[in-house]
C-alpha cells in the first residue's frame, strides 16, 4: 500500500468516529466510543475543524457539515451559562464532558479553559471555511462570533500571571499548576484576540517564562513529556517560520520544536530505560492516553505499577509500557519520514492497536500473555496466543481528531490555511509577539477580530 | 507513644542540657551573646571564641537545636532503615533473594537512631562550649534594652548579640486535629510504636521523606499535599519522579488535597478529605504534620531592643544579617528563607565576621545548596529556570538521565537525572537540581564550580573514576562542549 493510500484508509476511518458518535440533535460528539461516553468539548471542535476537510475529501457534503455545525453551535449558544453543578458552562467556558442528550455537566468535571479553546479553535475553522453567503453559513459564522465574543478570559485569570486550568462550582479555581510548555498556546492565543475580555500581553510572557529549554540525548527543544503536547495546537495554527521572543531567543520555532520532540521520543524509545516489550526507534508515542490500571492475573508478581488513563512522557515518565500509535501519526507534519516509518512499523507489528483502522487510545505489550486482554478484561482469543497484548478499549475523539487533521495538514494544509486567514488567530499570535513567515505576508486577514470575515480557501 | 527515658537519653542530655547544671555568673560585658543554642549558635560560639572574644550562649532546651535532636540527624537515620527494608524486599530485582520473614523491629530501629544521634551529640556538647571559654546559660532570656538581655534576674550586657532561635514547627489549622492528638517532628522520634496507619499532612522535605521511611517500615502511609506536586520549590520534573518513586512504595498520593477536619472514632483518626470539590475520609492511627516551620521570635523582647520582625519571615535582617538594631545580628532559621542546616552554619560565620572583625560578607552572594533526603535524593543549588527567566537571564539546561549513567544502570538506580543550568550562550552555571540516589553528595561539585567560576565546559575536563553515578555531571559537561563547538562553527 503506498504512503497515501494507507493515509487516506487512516484519516477516512478516523472521520467514521464522528458520523458514529455524534448526537445529530445538538451536533455533540461523545468523548469515547464507550458506551454512555458523555461528550467532550474538546471533541466537538475537533468534529468542527474536520467536517471542512471531509467536505474537500468529498466524504461529506458541505450541507451536511454546515448542518451538523450549525447543530453544535446553536447548542452552545443557547446552553445554561449559570455556572451551576448541572449547568453547561459559565463565563462563556464549558464543562469538560456534557451528558450526550441534554447538555449538562457530568462526572463533576471542571469547566475547562483548554478544552473550551479547542471547541473554539474548532468553531473558528468552520467559521474560515464556511465564508459562503447563504443564509447557513451566515448563520454559522455569526454564531461563532457570539460564542467567541461572550468568553471571559481574563476572569480566567483568577487575578494571577497565567490562566487557571480550570473551575468547579463547588471549589472554584483548580488549584493545578500549568508552568512549563504545554498545549495552551491557542488558549494564549483565542485569549489576547479576544474583542471583549482580552488578556494583557504580560500574561503570555508570565506563561512563557516558566518554559524549560533543555539539551537531552543530545537534542536541544523546548522540554514538554507527552507527544500531544507538541501537536494540539499545531492541529489549528500553522508555527513554521513565525517565532514568538522565546523562539527568536532560542533561534527555532515551535514547529521545529515539535520535530524535535519527536526525535526525543524516538531516542527515549530506542533507549528504552525501563526495558519494556516492542519499545525502539520505530515503536514510541508516549502521550496522555488510556492505559491499563490493573495487572491481569498472569502478571500478579510484577511490582511495576500501571497509571490507568494518565499523560505518559519522556523521559521523566510515567511509563508503564503503553504507547499511542496515533500519537507516533500524528507527528506527521513535523518528521514525515520518521513518523511514516513508526506508523508502519507499529501497525506491522501490533495490528491490534487498529480496529476498523481506527486507532486505539493505546496498547500495551509488555503485558502480553497467553490471551488477548483489552481493556481490563482477559478475552480468550487463540488467534492471537502467546503474543497477545493490552489494548485499550474502543476509540477516543481526541486521537481521532488530531490524527484526522494532522494527516491532512501534512497532505494539504488545509486547516493551517484556513486558521492563517483567521483574524483572531493573526492578531493572537501577533499580540503574544510572534512575527516573521507568513505573519508577515499581506494576505493576513489585520482588518479586525471578528471571527467570520476571512476569505474562503 | 511515651517519651524513651534510655541510657542513650540521659547520656545525650547530660552532653546537651545537663539536668544539674547552674549557670555562670556573667562577666560585666560580653563581646558577643548569642540568642539560642542550635546549629548557629554553637558555630557562631566557637567562631568568636576562636578569634578571643567573651562570648555568652543562652539556650532554652537542648543544645544542637532542630538538626540535632528533631531534624537532619534522626531522621537521616530512619532513612537508612527504611532503606535497606526496601532493598531487602526488592532483592530479587538484584538477583538476589528477599529473606523469607522480613520483620520490621521498630524498637530496634528506633534504637539505632537514638544511639546515632547522641554519638553526634558529643561534638555539640556543653562541656566542648565551656572548653573553648563560652559562657553557657540555660533559661529563657529576654532583651530589656538595645545592648542587654535579662536571664532569671541575671543582665547581660553584650557589644554585639547575634539571635540564633531557630524556627519551630508549624501547626496547621484543622478542625479536631488538636482533639485527635498528632506528631510533628518535635516528637516523631520518640515514637516507639509503628503506627498501623499514618497519615502525613504536607509534601515539603520533611512531609516527604519520612512518609517514604515510615512506609518502607510497614505503615499504611497516606501523603496529603495541599499543591499540585510535591516539594513546590523544586523543579516539576523532580517533584513528579517523586510521586512516582512514592506510588511505586506503596504511599498513598493525594496531592491537590486539604484536609479538612479530623474526629476520633472507635480508637481510630477519620479524616476528612476534600480535593477539587470531591470529598473523602480516610482511617488512620496516627497523623503527622510537616507543612513547614516558623521563625522563632516570641517571647525574645525584640521590641525593647528595637529588633523589627514578622511572625512570617521572622528578625528581619539586611544583606550583612544585621538587624534593625545595628548591634544585633541574626542568622539561621529564624531569619532566613532557606531553613537549612548549611545555611545556618554558613550564616554563623558571616555573622561572626560581620559583626565581631568589620566584615562586609553578603548573604546574597552565597551560594545556597540543599537536599531532600528521599529515595531517590532531590538536590538543588543556585537558580531554578524560572528563576533565571523572571530575571530576564536566557537559560539552557543541559540534562542527562540517571539511565545513561553507566553505574547508576549498574547499581539498578536509574530513577533520575542531572540538569545544569547555564546561561545561554555561555557556559557559566546559573543552578543545577539533581535527582538521584545520591544526589545529595553529587551536588557537591556543581557547588564548587559555582564558588569558585568554573564553567560547565570546563568540568567535562574533570576525571570521575569510572564508573560512578557523579559521571552524570561530565556528561552535561560534555554535551555543553559539544554544544559551544557547533556555536563556534
Amino acid at each position: 500500500m503506498s504512503d497515501d493510500d494507507l493515509l487516506n484508509e487512516l484519516q477516512r476511518a478516523a472521520f467514521g468516529y464522528f458520523l458514529s458518535t455524534c448526537n445529530p440533535a445538538n451536533g455533540l460528539i461523545a468523548d469515547s466510543s464507550r458506551e454512555n461516553s458523555p461528550c467532550s468539548i474538546a471533541v466537538v471542535g475537533f468534529a468542527l475543524s474536520v467536517y471542512p476537510i471531509a467536505v474537500e475529501r468529498g466524504w461529506m457534503t458541505r450541507a451536511d457539515a454546515v448542518e451538523r455545525t450549525l447543530a453544535a453551535l446553536q447548542f452552545f449558544r443557547d446552553s445554561d451559562q449559570s455556572g451551576q453543578p448541572e449547568a453547561t458552562g459559565y463565563k462563556g467556558f464549558y464543562f469538560h464532558f456534557l451528558d450526550m442528550h441534554s447538555g449538562a455537566r457530568v462526572w463533576n468535571s471542571e469547566l475547562s479553559m483548554i478544552d473550551t479553546a479547542l471547541l473554539l479553535a474548532g468553531a473558528l475553522t468552520s467559521a474560515s471555511y464556511f465564508a459562503a453567503n447563504t443564509s447557513g453559513e451566515i448563520q454559522l459564522r455569526e454564531l461563532v462570533d457570539i460564542l467567541y465574543r461572550r468568553v471571559d478570559w481574563c476572569w480566567a485569570q483568577d487575578n494571577k500571571s497565567t490562566l487557571r486550568q480550570g473551575w468547579k462550582p463547588e471549589c472554584g479555581f483548580l488549584n493545578y499548576g500549568w508552568d512549563g510548555y504545554n498545549e495552551g498556546i491557542v488558549l494564549y492565543v483565542l485569549a489576547l484576540a479576544s474583542p471583549t475580555y482580552p488578556i494583557a500581553r504580560g500574561q503570555y510572557a508570565a506563561w512563557t517564562a516558566t518554559y524549560q529549554w533543555e539539551n537531552l540525548y543530545g537534542i536541544d527543544f523546548l522540554y514538554a513529556g507527552p507527544l500531544f503536547i507538541h501537536q494540539f495546537s499545531h492541529a489549528w495554527i500553522d508555527f513554521r517560520g513565525i517565532r514568538d521572543r522565546f523562539m527568536r531567543e532560542k533561534r527555532c520555532d515551535y514547529f521545529e520544536n515539535s520535530r524535535r520532540a519527536t526525535e526525543v521520543q524516538r531516542e527515549y524509545a530506542r533507549r528504552n530505560p525501563n526495558g519494556f516489550n516492542g519499545y525502539d526507534e520505530n515503536c514510541w508515542g508516549l502521550t496522555a492516553c488510556d492505559g491499563p490500571s490493573q495487572p491481569p492475573a498472569t502478571r500478579a508478581s510484577e511490582r511495576r505499577r500501571l497509571f490507568g488513563y494518565a499523560a505518559r512522557g519522556v523521559p521523566y515518565g510515567p511509563d508503564d509500557g503503553t504507547l499511542s500509535g496515533w500519537a507516533a501519526l500524528a507527528s506527521l507534519p513535523f518528521a514525515p519520514e520518521i513518523a511514516l516509518r513508526a506508523a508502519r512499523s507499529m501497525r506491522d507489528r501490533f495490528p491490534e492497536m487498529l480496529s476498523e483502522h481506527q486507532y486505539a487510545s493505546s496498547f500495551n505489550s509488555t503485558l502480553a500473555g497467553t490471551n488477548r486482554v483489552v481493556g481490563d478484561d482477559a478475552v480468550p482469543d487463540s488467534a492471537v496466543a502467546n503474543r497477545a497484548l493490552w489494548v485499550s478499549t474502543g476509540h477516543f475523539g481526541l486521537d481521532q481528531g488530531i490524527v484526522l487533521m494532522m494527516i491532512e495538514n501534512h497532505r494539504s494544509g488545509l486547516i493551517w490555511r484556513l486558521l492563517r486567514n483567521s483574524p483572531p488567530i493573526c492578531s493572537g499570535l501577533r499580540r503574544a509577539g510572534f512575527r516573521g513567515g507568513w505573519l508577515s505576508g499581506k494576505s493576513v486577514a489585520q482588518r479586525d477580530t471578528t471571527p467570520g470575515q476571512a476569505s474562503a480557501p | 507513644m511515651t517519651t524513651v527515658h534510655d541510657a542513650a537519653e540521659h547520656a545525650r542530655l547530660e552532653l546537651l542540657h545537663p539536668p544539674n547544671w547552674c549557670n555562670p555568673t556573667p562577666t560585666a560585658r560580653y563581646d558577643l551573646v548569642i540568642l539560642g543554642g542550635g546549629t548557629t549558635g554553637l558555630v557562631a560560639a566557637h567562631e568568636a571564641a576562636a578569634l578571643g572574644m567573651k562570648v555568652a550562649l543562652i539556650e532554652r532546651q537542648l543544645l544542637g537545636g532542630n538538626c540535632l535532636n528533631i531534624g537532619c540527624i534522626p531522621s537521616k537515620a530512619l532513612i537508612r532503615t527504611s532503606r535497606l527494608y526496601a532493598e531487602m524486599r526488592n532483592a530479587e530485582h538484584f538477583g538476589a533473594q528477599s529473606p523469607a520473614d522480613i520483620r520490621v523491629d521498630f524498637a530496634a530501629i528506633m534504637q539505632r537512631m537514638r544511639n546515632i544521634r547522641l554519638r553526634i551529640s558529643r561534638i555539640s556538647s556543653v562541656h566542648d562550649l565551656v572548653a573553648a571559654g563560652v559562657h553557657v546559660f540555660f533559661g529563657d532570656a529576654q532583651f530589656i534594652r538595645p545592648d542587654a538581655l535579662q536571664l532569671d534576674g541575671a543582665t547581660l550586657r553584650f557589644r554585639k548579640a547575634l539571635v540564633a532561635t531557630g524556627a519551630h514547627p508549624e501547626l496547621p489549622l484543622i478542625d479536631g486535629l488538636d482533639a485527635a492528638g498528632y506528631f510533628t517532628n518535635a516528637n516523631v522520634f520518640d515514637l516507639t510504636e509503628l503506627p498501623r496507619r499514618l497519615l502525613v499532612i504536607g509534601g515539603g522535605p520533611l512531609g516527604c521523606e519520612m512518609a517514604q521511611a515510615f512506609c518502607r517500615f510497614g505503615a499504611q502511609t497516606t501523603i496529603v499535599q495541599h499543591w499540585p506536586l510535591f516539594l513546590p520549590r523544586e523543579e516539576r520534573d523532580a517533584a513528579q519522579l517523586l510521586s512516582h518513586a512514592f506510588e511505586r512504595d506503596g504511599i498513598e498520593v493525594r496531592l491537590n488535597t486539604e484536609v479538612v477536619s479530623v474526629r476520633v472514632a472507635d480508637g481510630q483518626k477519620l479524616v476528612h478529605l476534600v480535593s477539587d470539590g470531591h470529598h473523602s475520609t480516610i482511617a488512620v492511627d496516627a497523623i503527622l504534620t510537616g507543612i513547614g516551620r516558623v521563625p522563632s521570635v516570641n517571647g525574645l523582647g525584640l521590641e525593647a531592643a528595637g529588633v523589627e520582625f514578622d511572625r512570617d519571615h521572622g528578625v528581619h535582617v539586611d544583606d550583612f544579617l544585621r538587624t534593625t538594631n545595628r548591634r544585633i545580628y541574626a542568622a539561621g532559621d529564624v531569619c532566613l528563607e532557606h531553613k537549612f542546616n548549611d545555611m545556618a552554619d554558613a550564616t554563623a560565620r558571616m555573622a561572626v565576621h560581620n559583626a565581631l572583625q568589620f566584615g562586609r560578607k553578603r548573604l546574597s552572594k552565597l551560594t545556597i545548596a540543599w537536599c531532600t533526603y528521599t529515595d531517590p535524593e532531590v538536590a538543588h543549588v543556585g537558580l531554578y529556570v524560572r528563576q533565571a527567566r523572571e530575571r530576564n537571564i536566557p537559560v539552557k539546561t543541559f540534562t542527562v538521565m540517571m539511565h545513561d549513567v553507566d553505574r547508576a544502570v549498574a547499581d539498578s538506580e536509574e530513577a533520575g537525572f542531572v540538569k545544569i543550568h547555564v546561561r545561554e550562550g555561555s557556559d557559566r552555571i546559573l543552578g543545577a537540581t539533581i535527582v538521584a540516589r545520591h544526589a545529595g553528595e553529587m551536588i557537591g561539585e556543581i557547588t564548587l564550580a559555582m564558588v569558585a567560576g568554573v564553567g560547565l565546559r570546563t568540568l567535562s575536563r574533570v576525571m570521575h573514576p569510572y564508573p560512578t553515578q557523579a559521571q552524570a555531571i561530565t556528561m552535561a559537561a560534555d554535551a555543553c562542549r559539544r554544544a559551544s563547538g557547533k556555536r563556534e562553527r
